[in-house]
């Protein structure tokens, strides 16, 4: 097996052998979903208006809180350390694990999307508009947030840094993915700000892994 | 043949060791000792290529070790992690250590290499039930399944029993006696006769 | 061009530069004064009312020219970071670690200021401006810069970090300052600006220009007056420093 499918593989089935890690994103994002209307109040209309937003920003935070743990527990058992010295390509073994970390933590929030888009009473093609951007878009979060994680590894206050460091990166995917699904119920169409995602996520999938192999190396020596 | 000259390291903002030169031929192992704190942890990342060379020159065979394939492929570093996930068995993870490091290795290898140091009976186990002289047991058992030519090793014997020494101690026997060559930090003495030993003693 | 990059190379030298930095920062700071008196004189008093806006309109002439400074600073910032993650100089991360507070009290100080210009304008006091939306993410990036560096103890490590983290954020700007034009133009925002349409009385240009200026000057005279203290904490184990740093007088 390839070095670059062995890493998908370990670490797809060490999270699946503890659980936690796809149960705590999925349910966070529901509980965010879930307080905006106790905050907001139930009119329908203010609840539609707000939900590409609201939904965008709970899928945002959901995918953020679970960055944490990408290196970390690689970093203190050495396995990490093992992959930096390997004579493998350390940008390959970072983009397996970022795209291990979007099944774990990113997909989910994909699939579930539509049933709290019902809450908020977004038509079919609405909902069909957010799961396409939430599918380029949560990729594009953790390829993002995976920079964020490997600089602050092992760094004291690691968390509330890493959401420092990455929210105002994370300002063009919100804009353009909670912008598709209201330019959707506007009835504009949603194909170029999807155009905006895809050139986004393909952009950041070449440059991310190699800007965390980088920032893993500084973290190593 | 590794050979090192004059590498310096500086910490922050200490100076911890210049200056040094040594080199280490096929056959050979090169005992690093030091008092605590001189840096012999960070000779070693050095020389691994893990610290990045700010002063001094490392080469392997005539070529400097920085972006050097041959290097890479022949050399494993073992520090003081264990480099081990808790929930895969002892099997699984060597086996993921040589996908790492491109080779595949079967189940029936990894067992026989583990059993070679002892560990017999709990492979298929999560690494977690393990106590913790088992664990750096089969921590060391990837220097079997991964046949480096260098070995650097930080401290490995260090949380052994006398058996598990002795063990330790016959590998790197047989890998001295088929060309290999190893770099190790022990603050005990090791495991293998006086005359494959080199000493090196690394001075503030 | 060996003798060139010879001379560059030899203020690369935390000791050189450090001299250099001392005889250099009083100077810029007296002409940074002096453009930035000129330049308020011209903003305050010569510059006409604007039509629409009145006096309240002034306040451009410290927004602007704190706005171009938080950006020009964070490129000089790319530069550096460039420079020290290529050629692995000591000198540009203590630049960078210089110049990101200036960056960011340049960005805090158009925030504020542009605050309190939408005031009279709009009657409240943030406006989802584009412009100002950008500059909050900016001061969000620097923000970024000066806890990342200060939360890693190993000065080599946070030099490296902070110099990754500041491309990595100087490549996102562009792309971040498009987005929130699209989403702000999408929804019919507020625009915090001099009065469209009539171009802009020559004074009031020349305003801007002096302030730009003279906001430049300090932030070089500043960021000079820091990288000294700098690089005296970091290489305080030298000799050098330790004669630097003993009392007149004393053996």
């Amino acid at each position: 097996m390839n070095p670059y499918m062995a890493v998908l593989r370990r670490d797809v089935s060490l999270a699946l052998r503890r659980k936690n890690e796809v149960m705590t994103s999925v349910f966070f994002f529901v509980v965010v979903a879930s307080l905006f209307p106790l905050g907001i109040g139930p009119e329908m209309n203010t609840l539609r208006l707000i939900a590409p937003g609201v939904l965008w920003v709970g899928a945002l935070l959901a995918s953020m809180l679970s960055l944490g743990r990408l290196f970390a527990g690689d970093h203190q058992d050495g396995t990490l350390e093992q992959m930096v010295l390997s004579s493998a390509s350390l940008p390959g073994l970072v983009g397996a694990k970022i795209l291990a970390h979007w099944l774990l933590s990113g997909l989910p929030l994909v699939l579930v999307s539509p049933v709290l888009a019902l809450q908020f009473d977004l038509d079919a093609q609405a909902i069909e508009v957010l799961m396409a951007t939430l599918l380029l878009g949560t990729p594009l979060l953790s390829l993002i947030g995976a920079v964020g994680a490997a600089l602050t590894l092992g760094v004291r206050g690691a968390d509330v840094l890493l959401s420092l460091l990455v929210l105002p990166l994370y300002v063009p995917a919100l804009v353009f993915g909670a912008g598709a699904v209201q330019a959707q119920t506007a009835g504009l169409g949603a194909s170029a700000h999807l155009s905006i995602l895809a050139a986004m996520l393909l952009v950041a999938a070449v440059f991310s892994p190699w800007a965390c192999a980088s920032a893993l190396r500084i973290a190593l020596e | 043949m590794l050979s090192v000259t004059g590498l310096s390291c500086t910490r922050g903002e200490r100076r911890l060791f210049s200056g040094v030169d040594f080199q280490l031929k096929a056959g050979t192992c090169l005992h690093l000792q030091g008092d605590n704190g001189v840096g012999k942890t960070s000779l070693l990342r050095q020389v691994s290529g893990l610290s990045p060379v700010a002063a001094g020159q490392v080469s392997w065979y005539g070529q400097p070790i920085a972006d050097n394939e041959a290097f890479r492929a022949q050399r494993i570093y073992l520090g003081h992690e264990l480099a081990m996930k808790d929930d895969l068995s002892a099997i699984e993870n060597l086996q993921f250590d040589a996908s790492i490091a491109g080779r595949t290795v079967s189940a029936e290898a990894v067992r026989s290499a583990l059993k070679r140091l002892g560990l017999r009976g709990r492979e298929d186990l999560p690494m977690r039930v393990l106590s913790q002289g088992q664990k750096h047991r089969a921590a060391l058992a990837r220097l079997l399944v991964r046949q480096a030519t260098l070995w650097i090793l930080d401290e490995p014997v260090v949380a052994l029993d006398v058996p598990a020494q002795a063990a330790v101690g016959q590998l790197l026997q047989a890998h001295l006696d088929e060309g290999g060559m190893a770099l190790v930090t022990s603050h005990q003495p090791l495991p293998i006769p006086h005359a494959l030993i080199a000493s090196y003693r690394l001075q503030g | 061009m060996t003798q060139h990059s010879n001379v560059l190379f030899r203020f690369a030298a935390p000791q050189a530069f450090y001299g250099l930095a001392g005889r250099l920062w009083p100077l810029f700071a007296a002409l940074a004064t002096a453009l930035g008196v000129w330049g308020l004189w011209m903003g305050m008093f010569v510059a006409p009312a604007d039509f629409q806006q009145g006096q309240a309109y002034r306040i451009i002439f410290v927004h602007v020219p704190a706005s171009w400074m938080s950006m020009i600073i964070y490129l000089a910032m790319a530069f550096w970071a460039l420079l020290g993650l290529t050629f692995n100089t000591r000198l540009s991360g203590m630049m960078n670690r210089a110049l990101a507070p200036t960056g960011a009290m340049f960005a805090f100080l158009s925030l504020w200021t542009g605050a309190l210009w939408g005031k009279p304008m709009w009657g409240t006091w943030w406006v989802w401006d584009a412009r100002l939306t950008s500059e909050l993410i900016l001061f969000f990036l620097y923000l970024g810069f000066m806890g990342l560096t200060a939360s890693i103890d190993d000065p080599r490590r946070a030099d490296k970090a902070g110099g990754l983290l500041a491309l990595v954020g100087a490549i996102n700007v562009p792309v971040i300052y498009f987005s929130v034009r699209w989403w702000n133009t999408l929804h019919q925002g507020a625009s915090v600006s001099v009065t469209q349409g009539s171009s802009m009385a020559q004074t009031m240009l020349w305003a801007m220009l002096l302030m730009a200026l003279a906001f430049w000057l300090y932030a070089i005279a500043i960021a000079l007056y820091r990288i000294r203290t700098l690089i005296l904490e970091r290489e305080k184990h030298t000799l050098w420093v330790e004669a630097e740093l003993r009392p007149e007088g004393s053996s």
